[in-house]
């Protein structure tokens, strides 16, 4: 938040978001209900309720929501700025989103015109009750999936990203020591690593991590004890921002789950519980095209895993119902892509309306899947599960798969790999760019999927820890980039891009902590 | 106070180069562009967009009992943190006139506090200014607030229907 902005702006905008939301109402209930306690007197009314609230802990409840809505807050801009350039102000990158989503908008146009199916549908009220019926189970159905295919796979979206160009740039031709290396070529701005050893203090050796100093050979009392005590505090106290310090260091298997709802605020409310219902209710209601999409990426993904695969039906359950969430469509106010729209008649076909496709917006890539699939090890409801992705994927994941200028948005990600490698491992990159296996190209299916599916889960969870406690992506294109420098020494006697991902395919056995905390703190600058 | 919009004529960028010819090595890093207003006016507040300016100046002509002169407003005003990177390259700007100086050159700011808002210099703004502010705030959202379908689960069909053919796009 830009000190110098007035505080009153981003007070109101909170407040009318949290107007008329389920906690505003209980707030009122509760004070209203307290006013029959003996502490509460008239004539300091104010103080007393005041007071109250903060000792029932309905103030520290309301503490978490601003926290959260100040995460997803844009902040305020120049009065004159239009709406377009919140979502990006780089011209030049909304034309290539643009440019990119109308691709997948026609391909999608062409699969429904030549697979005769339409793109949503009213499911007759025979095959409405047959999905209720199988709704723990979809994923004993066999569909015929094998005419659909999807709609994109990252490596298409990396070509994309090679593409952009800054109009203002002129670019000589020669490659020199001082150019780029990488296929990234426009110039944002990244950090190296003396900025991020001060932006990540507690992943230094001088911090204690769960990830290393949980290592069975290491006592429990030299961290492990007193950390998981701390957790335990945390939890109890139902703080939000206090959660979110805390994950930096790590989080307990045992307290994570606790801990990462407390981050996202997406406490399981009855409220919860009742949009979720009514979004199942929807998926009964109709079918959408894109729940073929999202059966075949399960079972071409997290089907073939053996981590996740237990999980298929959990991730029917939570992504069906994630494509008719309309309130996923707040967040196109700060991403830079833009909902597919189509447009139906009114029943009485005298008029056009213009309606979003799908509802939330988002259309699912080969891969989308694992977004969920590690959560469901921390969450078996799945109310809660679907509360959890929805969060994460409105302040994290959207950014892997969209086109802008942000620090932890895919093209940031990925020119900051490349510029750690270039500087820290220049034999190594030069290596690499000689025999024609750009490092990127191997890298960037780990960093549009946080790296899930990848590593082991207990690993990635603890990844994914530190993404909810620094607040950003950028995390996991530090591990890329150490993950390289890790096997550096085998990637240096490999000859062409085949053996090099040969070498990088199997990262199941990596630790991530070491890595991370060696790059960033044992690299000499 | 409210702002006005001063017409103004604003002419094409002029490279400021050494030498009389333009050569193709070696590029101009300072553009000037002039702007002529159509009378003497008291400028309060310069609103621009920014494409990939790093530093500004500003300079004005003022006129004082007949004489003509020039001063420097602002010099060097950083809008780019990093020149070789995109942050700020178009982004939208605005620099305020401040109204008390000791000085006869009047000094700009380019943080957003509007003039009258006197500056606390403890870094915190005035509570009784964010107050009233907030209540003017407050009567708007109440405005915007009743003007909204405030619908927490929003439907996505229209009348039940949501038979989508094809999508569409410009």
């Amino acid at each position: 938040m830009d000190e110098g902005s007035d505080p009153s702006v981003t007070i109101a905008q909170i407040v009318q978001r949290l107007k008329g939301t389920h906690l505003h109402s209980q707030l009122e209930k509760q004070a209203k209900e307290c006013l029959h306690r003996p502490e509460i007197k008239l004539e300091s009314l104010k103080d007393d309720v005041r007071r109250w609230l903060k000792a029932s802990g309905w103030e520290r409840k309301l503490q978490n929501a601003v926290y959260r809505e100040l995460h997803i807050l844009t902040p305020p801009g120049h009065p004159r700025a239009p709406p377009e350039h919140t979502k990006e102000p780089l011209a030049y990158m909304r034309k290539a989103q643009a440019g990119w989503e109308k691709r997948i908008m026609k391909s999608l146009n062409s699969m429904c015109t030549e697979l005769g199916i339409p793109l949503s549908r009213k499911r007759p009220v025979p095959e409405q009750k047959e999905l209720t019926k199988k709704w723990n189970e979809m994923g004993t159905d066999e569909p015929d999936l094998s005419k659909f295919r999807p709609v994109y796979a990252p490596k298409d979206f990396l070509e994309v990203l090679i593409g952009l160009r800054n109009p203002n740039n002129d670019r000589s031709e020669e490659v020199t020591v001082r150019s780029h290396w990488g296929l990234i070529q426009v110039s944002l701005n990244v950090c190296d690593i003396s900025q991020m050893r001060e932006m990540y203090p507690e992943l230094s050796f001088t911090y204690g991590q769960l990830g290393i100093d949980d290592h069975t050979h290491v006592p429990p009392d030299l961290f492990e004890s007193e950390h998981i005590r701390v957790g335990k505090k945390v939890v109890s106290a139902q703080d939000s921002a206090a959660a979110q310090q805390y994950s930096r260091q790590g989080c307990p298997t045992g307290l994570r789950a606790q801990l990462w709802t407390l981050i996202l605020n997406s406490d399981s409310d009855p409220e919860d519980l009742t949009h979720y219902e009514q979004l199942k209710a929807r998926v009964i209601q109709h079918d959408l095209l894109v729940d073929n999409l999202i059966y075949k990426d399960v079972k071409l993904t997290a089907s073939n895993d053996d981590y996740y695969f237990v999980f298929e039906d959990y991730l029917y359950q939570v992504l069906l119902c994630f494509s008719r969430d309309t309130s996923v469509l707040e967040h196109f106010n700060y991403n830079s892509a833009t909902p597919p729209k189509s447009s139906i008649h009114s029943k009485s076909g005298s008029e056009q309306f213009s309606v979003v496709y799908p509802p939330n917006g988002v259309i699912p890539f080969h891969g989308f899947s694992m977004y969920v699939a590690p959560l469901c090890f921390l969450y078996n409801e799945p109310s809660k599960l679907y509360s959890v992705f929805k969060e994460m994927y409105i302040r994290y994941f959207f950014r892997l798969h969209s086109i802008s200028s942000h620090p932890s948005g895919l093209v940031s990600l990925c020119l900051r790999f490349e510029r750690l490698l270039q500087t820290h491992l220049p034999q190594l990159f030069y290596h690499l760019r000689e025999i024609g296996a750009q490092p990127l190209r191997i890298a960037f299916k780990w960093i549009v999927r946080a790296f899930s599916g990848y590593l082991s889960t207990d690993q990635l969870l603890l990844l994914w820890d530190r993404i909810l406690g620094y607040d950003s992506l950028e995390i996991v294109a530090d591990l890329a980039a150490a993950v390289f420098a890790f096997r550096a020494e085998n990637l240096m006697e490999v000859t062409s891009l085949a053996s090099a991902e040969a070498v990088l395919a199997d990262l199941s056995t990596l630790k991530v902590m070491p890595l991370l905390q060696i790059f960033l703190f044992a690299t000499a600058v | 106070m409210s702002v006005e919009p001063v017409s103004c004529t604003i002419k094409s960028p002029v490279a400021l180069q050494i030498g009389d010819t333009v050569s193709d090595l070696s590029r101009p890093g300072v553009y000037i562009t002039d702007i002529t207003l159509a009378e003497p006016v008291n400028i309060q507040e310069i609103s621009f967009k920014n494409y990939y300016t790093a530093y500004l100046t500003v300079r004005v002509q003022q006129r004082e009992d007949g004489s003509v002169k020039w001063v420097t407003c602002l010099r060097n005003h950083c809008l780019m943190a990093n020149p070789h990177a995109e942050a700020g390259s178009h982004d939208y700007f605005s620099i305020y006139r401040q109204q008390d100086t000791e000085w006869d050159v009047p000094a700009w700011l380019s943080t957003l506090t509007p003039v009258e808002t006197s500056l606390d210099l403890k870094g915190l703004p005035d509570p009784e200014t964010v107050s009233s502010s907030i209540q003017q705030m407050w009567a708007l959202t109440e405005i915007m607030q009743a003007s909204q379908n405030a619908a927490s689960i929003g439907r996505f069909d229209v009348d039940g229907s949501y038979d989508v053919k094809l999508l569409s796009y410009m």
